[in-house]
């Protein structure tokens, strides 16, 4: 193949790309605020997704305090618990998820590990931020409007979302739904920069079969959400002129209390289908850069190159692919043709091959790897584990005869909850702790950082594998309460009041986390500018937390692919991606080759 | 030192030459700006949004058990007398299309740093989409006075007035959009800031006869979508 040939080379290409013109503001405001640099702008992003990301955790309490100890608080009545489940799933997907992957992950190391001096549009890429501040604050006001904000569930299903009687009827669901829209006109601005700027400002030398996992994982999530997004556009719109001007998109005819109400011939269905469209591979958005970057922490911290390399890009893009074309089975009790479900469970399995192939790779990374039992390399291994078993669920839910009794019940909690939900946060936080010292120039203090693993990982089995076998029981998922129902054992209640403890402690351990994040950032040890001796850009900067611009006064020039650890007859155990071949250090002179 | 060359991908036949020239060093597109990358990646996010719409519209339209409203009837124009179908669209159309070609020619007088002939032409797009927006605003008033709601219409399914409203709309506040920046670029054409590179308009990034054409996409997109909302609905 045709890489090797280059990365053995000294040669560099001239350079395409011409330096760009940035504005260096001189004032707190300008800098810390107003800011265009995109290492600014991941900060925020990240702040602002952890701030509303502990509201839906406090919410997911709220929720678990009555599962486990029934009618214990007051404050919470059958209508609150509706609006908590939805305000707590929508957040977390996606106003956490989301924001802090693409917007803050996605800002902070794109331009750093393509060799960027910046995302190509600051301008953009700053009102990206202030407009996805807006949805949040637009959310938020949801919870102190009259009425309350929206107890839809988070699929926000049409005729019962605005229909009266559900939660937030009034004024929560225009909130919602106005929310998401500024969302994704803010999601767009920054999309558009992270696409571009992947595609067409990488620095010399730097292919994209050279871009480390962790990029490619975020581009395609970037180029998915640009596809899928519109499709929510399109549904909020429509569902917004249901609620606000009574049209009949999405609304059929009811009769109510003997009265039928004013819509006529709109299909819910409709509805379902725009809003999986968008929501399915919105799992893939918040799933593929968790792929890339725990690719990036698994074979930086087992000083191994990852295994299969370009099956990973490739598998990277079929997922991508693929993932818009299973949408329908979040639909099989939906009514839908049962052709209709054969053909999506067909190709809901397809897509775990890919997923496989990643899984095996990563695998027989570690396989014989110089493992070190860093913390990102920790939560990383905590990935594996429980993205395995909440992968294997899925084969179950994918199968529309196994998914029909399965459907609404715990089961499902369990299964996302795994997959998509414990699995992400774990690479957010081995992603943090891999990534801090970069971002501000300290350690993450370690035995805090052990203690909040082992809660964190251990805590979510506690948490999410009961509810596995309430689901196979028939146990219904968003139910307040279950009264006397003959078919739920006695003993389903005393694995609720277990898993409420448990997502106390686990709750509580990530105030450990918090507490870690301000105290090493001013107490932690200083890291220097490669404390986990990595090969890629961003570890290569002059200044350690990098400066506007990234790079100094050159950008540096890019002669091999991300991965060269424990190259053999080379002396250190990595080749940082911007060492020349002749300035690599060899053992002898005689024992040459090997080197990729 | 010329045995280390590397051997160029990109001149390897087929698939495997296509994807190595995309994949390669520092630019997938080569020679092609930033601004018009990041055009083309919108107006791809953009034909998902009306893709959706629609689909949404005929999937609606299918699944209607009230009789939908006959185009020819609905749109048509009273002429002396005589109902004309599809008069209005036609010019509408005509109108828009026509706004397509005035454009393309300001991107060549761009390119050939005509800055009064660029100016000029924007100018008449811009003018162009302004009367179609008008016509629009016609139609929709004489629509809106025989009776036609969002929610009701005096001929059938209450979806045809909300997907023609919401999507006509929608498409209406592309082309005025369109309109507004094609009077900014204009401004900035006809004051010379493109031709001596001057930075401006928000984002401070120079002035370059570039951006006549990244413009020119957009509004080329907005006409051409409106090819399929004309069939959807006055055709249908």
């Amino acid at each position: 193949m045709g890489e090797r040939e280059y990365d053995a080379s000294s040669y560099a290409p001239p350079a395409e790309v011409e330096e760009m013109e940035l504005p260096h503001p001189k004032g707190f405001f300008g800098k810390y605020v107003w800011s265009q640099d995109a290492k600014v702008i991941a900060v925020q992003y990240g702040l602002t997704a952890t701030a509303i990301g502990l509201v839906a955790l406090v919410l997911s309490l709220l929720m678990r305090l009555q599962l486990g100890f029934p009618n214990s608080l007051s404050l919470i009545d059958p209508g609150s618990y509706l609006q908590y489940v939805t305000m707590h799933g929508m957040i977390m997907v996606v106003y956490l998820l989301t924001a802090i992957f693409l917007g803050g992950f996605g800002n902070y190391l794109i331009p750093l590990m393509c060799g960027a001096r910046d995302m190509v549009f600051p301008y953009l890429n700053m009102l990206s931020y202030w407009i996805y501040l807006a949805s949040v604050l637009i959310l938020v006001a949801g919870f102190f409007v009259a009425g309350g904000s929206t107890g839809a569930g988070w699929t926000l299903y049409p005729p019962q979302a605005i229909s009266p009687g559900t939660p937030g009827v009034d004024t929560g669901i225009v909130l919602m739904l106005v929310s998401l829209a500024v969302f994704i006109v803010g999601f767009t601005m920054g999309g558009l920069n992270y696409v571009v700027t992947v595609l067409q400002a990488r620095t010399r030398g730097m292919t994209l079969m050279r871009l480390p996992l962790t990029v490619w994982g975020i581009f395609m999530a970037t180029v998915m959400a640009l596809l899928a997004f519109p499709a929510l556009f399109v549904a909020v719109l429509m569902m917004l002129m249901d609620r606000l001007i009574g049209t009949s998109f999405f609304m059929p005819e009811m009769l109510s209390m003997g009265e039928s109400s004013d819509h006529r011939g709109g299909s819910p269905l409709l509805f379902q289908h725009l809003f999986w469209f968008f929501g399915h591979p919105e799992v893939y958005i918040v799933a593929l850069p968790a792929f890339g970057i725990v690719s990036d922490l698994i074979a930086t911290h087992a000083r191994k190159n990852i295994f299969g390399y370009r099956m990973m890009v490739w598998a990277i893009i079929i997922i991508g692919a693929l993932s818009f074309v299973v949408w329908a089975h979040h639909m099989y009790v939906s009514g839908m043709s049962p052709y209709f479900g054969f053909l999506f469970a067909t190709t809901t399995l397809i897509i775990a091959v890919p997923t496989a192939i990643k899984v095996y790779n990563w695998v027989l990374t570690l396989w014989r790897g110089n493992i070190r039992l860093t913390l990102p390399m920790l939560f990383a291994i905590g990935f594996l584990f429980t993205f395995v078993n909440g992968g294997l669920s899925g084969l179950f839910l994918g199968n529309v005869t196994v998914d029909v009794p399965l459907s609404d019940t715990y089961f499902v909690v369990g299964h996302f909850h795994m997959v998509m939900a414990v699995a992400p946060i774990l690479v957010i936080f081995g992603a943090i702790y891999h990534w801090y010292p970069k971002i501000t120039g300290r350690m993450l203090d370690e035995t805090l950082g052990k203690v909040h693993f082992w809660i964190t990982f251990l805590g979510t089995y506690v948490i999410y594998y009961p509810m596995h076998f309430m689901g196979l029981e028939g146990v219904p998922r968003r139910y307040y309460a279950y009264g006397e129902t003959t078919f739920i054992s006695d003993s389903v209640q005393s694995l609720n009041a277990v898993i409420t403890v448990a997502a106390f402690i686990v709750a509580l351990a990530q105030l450990l986390f918090l507490f870690n994040l301000a105290w090493s950032y001013f107490r932690g040890r200083e890291a220097g500018s490669n404390p986990w001796q990595a090969t890629t850009l961003e570890w290569q900067t002059p200044h350690t937390p990098p400066r506007h611009g990234n790079f100094g006064k050159a950008l540096p020039i890019v002669y091999r692919w991300p991965y060269d650890y424990s190259v053999p007859g080379v002396k250190q155990d990595f080749i940082p991606q911007n060492v020349p071949p002749e300035a690599v250090e060899r053992e002898s002179d005689t024992r040459r080759g090997g080197e990729r | 030192m010329t045995d280390r060359m590397p051997r160029r991908l990109t001149l390897e036949p087929g698939w495997r030459g296509m994807v190595g020239d995309l994949a390669s060093d520092q630019r997938a597109f080569k020679k092609v700006p930033w601004s018009k990358v990041m055009m083309w990646a919108f107006l791809v996010s953009d034909v998902f949004i009306f893709a959706c719409f629609l689909v949404g519209y005929m999937m609606a339209r299918i699944a209607s058990s009230a009789p939908w409203p006959n185009a020819s009837e609905v749109f048509a124009l009273d002429v002396a007398g005589r109902q004309v179908p599809l008069l209005l669209i036609a010019i509408m159309t005509f109108i828009l299309i026509s706004s397509s070609g005035t454009m393309a020619l300001a991107v060549k007088c761009g390119y050939e740093r005509r800055r009064f002939a660029t100016g000029g032409l924007l100018i008449a797009t811009a003018l162009l989409g302004t009367i179609f927006v008008g016509m629009q605003a016609f139609e929709w008033t004489k629509l809106i006075h025989e009776g036609v709601r969002p929610w009701s219409n005096p001929w059938g399914a209450e979806q045809f007035g909300a997907a023609f409203f919401l999507i006509t709309g929608f498409h209406g506040t592309h082309v005025s959009v369109g309109v507004l920046f094609l009077v900014v670029m204009a401004i900035k054409v006809l004051r010379g800031s493109l031709q001596a590179g001057r930075p401006g308009f928000l984002t401070g990034r120079r002035g370059r006869y570039e951006m006549v054409e990244t413009l020119g996409l957009y509004w080329h997109f907005v006409d051409l979508v409106w090819v399929f909302i004309f069939a959807f609905f006055y055709l249908w």
